[in-house]
This record gives structure tokens, C-alpha cells and sequence, in this order.
């Protein structure tokens, strides 16, 4: 008994701490806009695909879910290295987080789409657009702005799975934080801190993704619905 | 001249169940046609089949002067010269009615923005609701709705409109202000084949009213027909249903 609260290592360690801040925020930035894209493509192929493409979606879908994300980002560094095919620890990092929020992005997409009511579909096909025109302008927007609040929790998620990172020396804000408490043996003080910035971290990209809806939805601005 | 539709012996099942069982019937060019007939007595069918929604199993559908269902039929190029309008108005939500009424002439049609923009003026001035442009599908009545979805259908400048029960989600006093413009495309000369149930504005609007009953033509004529009707089934409609 009797500790102490020393939290002087801070500035000292500031530097770094801002290091692996970015890295964090570089690493969950980089995935989130193919992890989407993959993830939407993937739940238009399991809704309209041919049966091939629908079973290879629903195959990425379902190993991707059902495995932990340590272990595909331990396959692509180092299973994959054995083959030759060394990858850096960030490109690692960031395939094996955009392939995984992909999985769960292509779910969440799906009911998007399947919640969308029939008559709309029907209204643009008579309208004459085609099956790829009426998907872009009439489905995808309706499917992203039901579901975006389901996105938002999956992205901040992701941001905070990418503490893992640092297992495979990708220094991220976990990883520098281990760091430092194994120096300074302020583990207490180490750890909260980092808590405190993961706080602000995704209360950032929270807001960031808001002003994303904002200027993606143009009727929620306007009418002020909240989303 | 050859009719904008024609139906010769068509027949159309779901399934085991035969839906419509034979029917035969022109729409001229510049008439409306309007269908009445009991629920379920085959009339959205009929109408669902002229722009391609259903295919017909057994006679005869042309439209516009093609053959339709013979495998090869251009279901887009079909549905720019044929409008329709449902009971559900299926706006799209996110867009205002400016952009409801643009996306497919501009998406189909590749019509320029200011063009479009035009053309939305045109249709919007047509239903009446062109201070509306801006707003979003939510914001409106489901008489504006409504309205707004006939807009949408007449951008695309079709050759045949076609209007299944459109104003029985509506309550009593909106119905008036959509069926006001329905009769102005009558006057304009515009080919219409509608359902109803309104028989007020069937007889008023309508050039030949067709009386269907359990998938077939039963009853045909112009619209002094609801007033002398010959057989009981349309007596027995006409009696319960106005
Ligand atoms: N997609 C469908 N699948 C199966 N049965 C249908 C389908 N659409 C309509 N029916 C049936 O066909 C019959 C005629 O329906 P419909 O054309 O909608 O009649 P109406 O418009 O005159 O009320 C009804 O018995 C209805 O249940
Ligand atoms: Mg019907």
C-alpha cells in the first residue's frame, strides 16, 4: 500500500504516446472506406448475385465472423510471410481490418437492403432504370442511412480492435502504452491515460462520422431528424 | 390505326390458380379504359401485365405495337413509353420531388440537367405542385404524394398511362385534387387504362368501362353501362358497390 500517483513519465513519453495515436487513427481511417465498400458489395452480391457469387460472399462472410480477428491478422504477417510473401506490419494491419469489417459491414448492409420496402424497387424498374441504376440511386442511399447507426458501431469497434496491432510490432497507442508501463512500472497510470485517449479517439471519429451523415443525407439535415 | 394495347385471349396464372382466364379488349389510341370489377377479380393483373410486371402464359399482349412476352421483349424500353401509378405512392424518400421526378429521365434518358430541371417545371406545373420542388417526399400530403408519383410517371413523356386504384389509401377529401389531374391528361388526350373504384369519375372520364369478374370480361360498354347493366354480377356490383 501506499502508492503513489506519479503521472511525470508523461511528458517524457509524450512523443511516442503521439505516435501511437496516429497510428491508431491512420490505421482505422485506412480500413474503414474499403472495408465498406467490400462489405457493401458483398451483401449486393449475396442479395442479387448468381448462385456462385452468392456462395463466395456468404463463404467470406461466414469464415471471417466466425474466426478471431488475432488470427487473420497472424495468418496475413506471419502465415503468409512463410510463404514469402512478407507484408509490412501497418499494410498487415490494415487488409486484415478492412477484411473483417467487411464481413460484418456486408451483414449489416444486408438488412439494410432487405428492409427497404418492395414498392420501391418496383417503382424504379417501371421508371426504366436498370438493375445497376436502381441499386446505386434508389437502394444504396435508402440501405446506408437505415443502418447507419449499426455502421457507426461496428467503425468504432474496429478502432478499438486495432490494439491488437502491436502483436504483430505495429507500435499503435496499446502497444506504446505496454511500452511505457514496462519501463516506467506505472501501469496504473499508463493504462488509464490510454483509456482516457481511446475515450477521446472515438468520441472523434463519432462526431466525424455524424458530420459524414450530414453531408450524406441531405433530408436528415434538412428536416433535423437525428440520426 | 392500330390500338395503343391489345389483348387477345390472354391468360395468366400463379401457379395452379388461373387469374385471368382469357381476356380480350383494345384501348385505342387517346381513350381511357377504365376496369372495374370486385377485389381480387383479376384487374391489377391485367394492368400489371401491359408494362411487363406480369407475364401473360397464354394468348396475346401488344403494346405500343409490339409483341410482348415472346422472350425477347425490352422491359426498359417498354416502361419509357408506358407510365404507372400504384395505390402506394413508393416515392423515394431520400430525394426531393425535384430529383423523384429527374432521376430516370436523366439516369434512362440521359437528359441533361438544366433540361431536366425543365422538364420537372413542365410536370410539376401539371399536377399542380410546382412551389413543392424542394421538399422531400414526407413532407407532403398523400394527395401531394400522389401527385408527385403521377409527375414522376409523365417526365418520362410515355405514350400510355397506366393508374391502379390510385386513390384508395387517400382519405375522401384528398382524392379529389389527384383524380382533377388524371381528367386533365384525359382531356390532353393522354391513352389511360385505370382501375377504380370511384364510379362517379369512371363514368366521367371514361370512353369504354370494362366490368371484370373472376379473370374474365364480363361485361363491356361506354358509360351509361353502370347506369343499365345487363347482366346480374354487374347489377349485384353496381348495387353493393356504389
Ligand atoms: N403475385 C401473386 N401471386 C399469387 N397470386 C396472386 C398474385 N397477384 C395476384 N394474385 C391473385 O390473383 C387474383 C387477382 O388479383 P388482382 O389482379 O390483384 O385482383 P384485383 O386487382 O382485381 O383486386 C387474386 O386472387 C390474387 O390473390
Ligand atoms: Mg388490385
Amino acid at each position: 500500500m501506499g502508492y503513489e500517483f506519479d503521472f511525470s513519465f508523461l511528458s517524457e513519453y509524450a512523443p511516442d504516446l503521439w505516435r501511437g495515436v496516429w497510428l491508431t487513427l491512420w490505421m482505422t481511417v485506412v480500413s474503414i472506406v474499403p472495408g465498406f465498400v467490400l462489405g457493401t458489395l458483398c451483401a449486393i452480391g449475396r442479395i442479387y448475385g448468381s448462385p456462385p457469387v452468392r456462395r463466395v460472399a456468404t463463404i467470406y462472410v461466414e469464415a471471417i465472423r466466425n474466426t478471431p480477428l488475432v488470427i487473420q491478422v497472424f495468418w496475413l504477417f506471419f502465415g503468409l510471410a512463410v510463404l514469402g510473401a512478407r507484408l509490412d506490419a501497418f499494410t498487415a494491419a490494415v487488409i486484415a481490418l478492412s477484411i473483417n469489417v467487411g464481413a460484418y459491414t456486408a451483414e449489416i448492409m444486408r438488412a439494410g437492403f432487405e428492409s427497404i420496402p418492395r414498392g420501391q424497387r418496383e417503382a424504379a424498374s417501371c421508371l426504366a432504370l436498370s438493375g445497376p441504376q436502381r441499386v446505386l440511386y434508389v437502394e444504396l442511399p435508402q440501405a446506408v442511412e437505415r443502418v447507419y447507426p449499426a455502421l457507426v458501431s461496428q467503425f468504432i469497434l474496429m478502432m478499438l480492435a486495432t490494439s491488437i496491432m502491436s502483436q504483430i510490432s505495429a507500435e499503435e497507442l496499446t502497444g506504446v502504452a505496454y511500452q511505457i508501463q514496462s519501463f516506467t512500472f506505472r501501469g496504473f497510470e499508463a493504462y488509464l491515460v490510454t483509456a482516457g485517449i481511446y475515450l477521446v479517439l472515438v468520441t472523434m471519429l463519432r462526431l466525424t462520422l455524424h458530420g459524414v451523415a450530414l453531408a450524406a443525407f441531405p433530408r436528415r439535415r434538412r428536416l433535423g431528424t437525428p440520426l | 390505326m392500330d390500338p395503343m394495347v391489345r389483348f387477345q385471349d390472354v391468360h395468366k396464372s400463379f401457379g395452379a390458380v388461373e387469374v385471368l382466364k382469357g381476356i380480350t379488349l383494345d384501348v385505342p389510341r387517346g381513350d381511357v379504359v377504365v376496369l372495374v370489377g370486385r377485389s381480387g377479380s383479376g384487374k391489377s393483373t391485367a394492368l400489371r401485365c401491359i408494362n411487363g410486371l406480369e407475364t401473360v402464359n397464354g394468348g396475346e399482349l401488344h403494346v405500343c405495337g409490339e409483341k410482348l412476352h415472346d422472350g425477347k421483349t425490352d422491359l426498359r424500353k417498354l416502361r419509357q413509353e408506358v407510365g404507372i401509378v400504384f395505390q402506394s405512392y413508393n416515392l423515394f424518400p431520400h430525394l426531393t420531388v425535384e430529383q423523384n421526378v429527374t432521376l430516370a429521365p436523366r439516369k434512362v434518358m440521359k437528359v441533361g440537367a438544366k433540361e431536366a430541371k425543365e422538364l420537372a417545371a413542365h410536370v410539376l406545373a401539371q399536377v399542380g405542385l410546382s412551389e413543392k420542388a424542394q421538399s422531400y417526399p414526407e413532407q407532403l400530403s398523400g394527395g401531394q404524394q400522389q401527385r408527385v408519383a403521377i409527375a414522376r410517371s409523365l417526365a418520362m413523356k410515355p405514350k400510355l398511362m397506366l393508374f391502379d386504384e390510385v386513390t384508395s389509401a387517400l382519405d375522401p377529401e384528398l382524392t379529389g385534387e389527384v383524380l382533377r389531374v388524371i381528367e386533365r391528361l384525359a382531356q390532353d388526350g393522354m391513352t389511360m387504362v385505370l382501375v377504380t373504384h370511384e364510379m362517379g369519375f369512371a363514368r366521367g372520364v371514361a370512353d369504354q368501362i370494362v366490368f371484370m369478374h373472376h379473370g374474365k370480361v364480363w361485361e363491356r360498354g361506354g358509360a351509361e353501362m353502370l347506369r343499365a347493366p345487363q347482366t346480374p354480377e354487374l347489377q349485384q356490383f353496381v348495387a353493393t358497390d356504389l
